[in-house]
């Protein structure tokens, strides 16, 4: 998924190979990972899709199935990823992604710590923002979520930049040999005050810290525990709100008085004559019907200075 | 951010955040750089070889006033200086009631302010007074604690009062100046809060999306088209991270103003990854109709003419201190000991420009308040590699929709999306949180979507 060999970046020269991971498109709330493999096929309701078929391809194709429907394949990203990945937990969105790598300043070469690991959502964009010098180590208290995280950065071709482990970190903190190398620590746990202490130990100077937590309660109790040695403690929520695009031809209707029942749109023109608008085409933007009401609290805090 | 650059230098950039917030001024460190607090001219020299997130103080001396570092401890108000501790009067409030705990005593929260008479006789330490204490060597906080002690009603306040009070107090008396460490986070929050024209309304988590949804990563080829002072540009070259390229193109031939990039303390290597480039040299020959032209005549126009863009094309854009505004100083200094920023914004060379129009750039970001998005996207998405992202910002949601139903028409891209960013901030404290009663209404809009292969 990153490029750590400028040689092999995305390119309109690179095509499909057996064994790439790609994102199968079939609409833009439908999408699915799959890893290319020779013989092997793709069976949706558009029919059946050959593996072979899409070698040699340049990502970006759409591919036929037997029945003449298609798909696209897409190159992944880690925000395709978040959209296709299994969840054996509740992961973290876009929204909340991205702030969280902006408002921790990850830049290529940090080391980041992360708990818990979850479904790896949240790591995979950690490890582009930390690409191709610096690392994330990410520990969660679950031997087999642990053991699957893994295998899905074997397969998004980012276990060099990530490093899980299993570990108790409410119970046990991190551990001692990351003290004053983290420059930005990430908690996702129940008990997050728990863990502050610890990281405040991880962490370089000037160092920042998140800590999501979907409620108000968790957020008080970090943030009073945060004070002993943090500052610029903030708490955010973020959300998105998505549009849909329709182009509609608003028709006036032409009226001559008598059909009370229509309006009729009529303009008086400085002459005293009156104009009857013709129709319009117009794209037209209104937000969207559902929306996500709430995912988390995103507290930050930055590591107090001593002189 | 590497070790290195979590230590100032001579010649390096910072922000300087006074009184939480109230005022932000971008500087360049060097000795001979100066910061106005109030009335008094500080010397910035103290400041360089020290930790960002250093907290200074005003203080008085003989020879004039000059910034000393403080440890503050913003848990209790405490402040350490010298070795000699200040404990406050202010109480612990335990969370589980407003139940306060003075030495040993108990006193359940009951004073409320129905007593309170707001006529201005409440203080009986005059400007006259405290300017006397000043003349004799008084430091900030003795004057504080002076005006507290002053006070008929400061006993009546409750706790929370008392502390709204202190800090009042403090923010006049004894000002501080946070060094804050320039990032893409700080300087767009900067901007944002104090000049947002100048950055097009781009507020940071609408920021954060776009480099998200582009999938800016390193060893990739960014293209964007940047109106908002470089902002953008510098985003995308902090995460580049002195890998791959950004390239920052324009129409017509005169660049686009990339003066915020200058503020970034970006190293050599990253600052090499930035190449310019007309949009004309990007395009295959046979794709420059006359229309090009005519929009560059359009696009200048508009841009000297529209006082709102605040995107100069002057490289040495000299801003003047203002209270309420972003200064910059020291931008000024050409002193030969001071460090020159390295140079960023090289014109892209015909290698590179082919190479990129060989592979196709890896992804697009396009921020331009003032053009048409569907022009802009119907010639650079060409451009693109196949499957890649492309992240587009604008003020208006109608350029975004009207460009995202010609996509969806043309058949150009796939997974089209129009977002709004909702943003909220809370205040986090015992027994009083919620939501902050200020709020941005708006970010901006972001439409997303990967282009597709068309052959």
């Amino acid at each position: 998924m990153l490029v750590s060999d400028p040689a092999k970046k995305l390119s309109s020269n690179r095509s499909i190979g057996n064994g790439d991971l790609v994102i199968v498109y079939e609409r833009h709330d439908n999408m699915k990972a799959v890893t290319v493999s020779e013989g092997s096929v793709l069976q949706n309701r558009f029919g059946v899709f050959k593996h072979s078929d899409w070698i040699g391809k340049p990502f970006g194709s759409k591919v036929f199935s037997n029945k003449g429907g298609f798909v696209y394949l897409l190159a992944p990203t880690p925000e395709l990823w978040t959209l296709v990945l299994s969840h054996r937990t509740q992961i973290l969105y876009i929204a909340d992604i991205s702030f969280v790598v902006m408002y921790l300043d990850i830049v290529p070469g940090c080391l980041v710590l992360e708990s818990g690991t979850g479904s790896g959502s949240l790591t995979t964009s950690l490890a582009r923002a930390v690409a191709p010098t610096g690392h994330v180590y990410t520990f969660d208290f679950h031997e087999q979520r642990a053991g699957s995280a893994r295998d899905d950065f074997v397969r998004t071709g980012l276990s060099n930049l990530v490093t899980v482990g299993v570990r108790d970190i409410q119970g046990e903190g991190f551990p001692d040999e990351f003290t004053g190398l983290a420059d930005a620590v990430f908690l996702d746990l129940p008990q997050p005050w728990l863990a502050i202490p610890s990281a405040s130990k991880m962490l370089k100077q000037d160092g920042t810290l998140c800590s999501f937590s979907p409620c108000i309660e968790q957020v008080q109790r970090s943030s009073e525990v945060l004070q002993t040695s943090f500052t610029d403690i903030r708490t955010f929520e973020i959300l998105l709100r998505t549009y849909e695009v329709r182009e509609e031809k608003l028709e006036s209707i032409q009226g001559n008085g008598s059909n009370a029942s229509l309006p009729c749109k009529r303009r008086q023109c400085s002459d005293g004559g009156s104009v009857i608008s013709s129709p319009i085409s117009s794209v037209m933007a209104r937000p969207c019907g559902e929306a996500r009401g709430h995912t988390g609290y995103l507290t930050f805090a930055r590591l107090k200075c001593l002189i | 951010m590497c070790d290195s650059r979590r230590v100032t230098w001579e010649g390096c950039s910072v922000l300087l955040d006074i009184n939480d917030g109230d005022r932000l001024v971008f500087a360049r460190l060097s000795p001979a750089a100066k910061l106005k607090i109030g009335n008094k001219n500080c010397s910035l020299q103290p400041l360089i070889g020290r930790a960002f997130g250093t907290v200074f103080q005003v203080e008085t001396a003989p020879e004039g006033p000059y910034l000393s570092p403080v440890q503050v401890n913003a848990y209790n108000g405490e402040e350490v200086r010298d070795g000699q501790v200040n404990v406050d009067l202010r109480d612990q409030v335990s969370d589980n009631n407003a139940e306060e705990v003075r030495d040993g005593q108990v006193n359940v929260e009951s004073r409320d302010n129905r007593t309170l008479v707001d006529n201005n006789t409440a203080q009986s330490l005059t400007g006259e007074d405290i300017e006397a204490m000043r003349r004799q060597g008084a430091r900030g906080n003795e004057i504080i604690e002076a005006l507290i002690a002053n006070s008929a009603t400061f006993e009546k306040k409750t706790s929370f009062s008392q502390e709204k009070y202190r800090l009042k107090k403090q923010k006049k008396y004894a000002p501080k100046v946070l060094m804050r460490r320039p990032g893409s986070r700080s300087i767009c929050e900067a901007y944002f809060k104090k000049y947002p024209s100048k950055i097009g309304f781009l507020r940071v988590d609408t920021l954060s999306l776009l480099l998200s949804m582009a999938n800016v990563s390193s060893n990739s080829d960014v293209l964007v088209v940047d109106m908002v002072g470089g902002l953008i540009t510098g985003a995308v070259a902090e995460r580049l991270g002195g890998t791959g390229f950004v390239c920052n193109s324009y129409y017509g031939q005169t660049p686009y103003s990339m003066d915020i990039v200058r503020i970034f303390n970006l190293s050599d290597e990253i600052c090499r990854r930035i190449l310019r480039s007309p949009i004309s040299d990007l395009l295959s020959q046979k794709e420059l109709p006359e229309q090009i032209v005519q929009h560059d005549d359009v696009c200048n126009a508009k841009i000297q003419s529209n006082d709102q863009i605040s995107a100069s094309a002057s490289v040495e854009e000299i801003c003047h201190s203002s209270e309420n505004g972003i200064s910059e100083l020291g931008a000024e200094n050409t002193g030969p000991a001071v460090h020159k920023a390295p140079k960023a914004g090289e014109k892209a060379q015909k290698e590179m420009i082919d190479s990129w129009k060989e592979n196709g750039f890896s992804s697009l970001i396009i921020a331009t308040p003032e053009l048409d998005t569907w022009t802009l996207v119907r010639d650079l998405l060409p451009l693109l590699a196949n499957s890649a992202p492309f992240a587009i910002y604008h003020q208006y949601l109608q350029p975004l929709a009207t460009c995202m139903h010609n996509l969806q028409l043309e058949k150009m891209a796939i997974g089209l999306q129009i977002s709004e960013p909702w943003l909220r901030e809370y205040q986090v404290l015992p027994s009083r949180t919620h939501p902050c009663m200020q709020m941005s209404a708006s970010g901006g809009y972001i439409l997303s979507g990967t282009k597709i292969c068309t052959s």
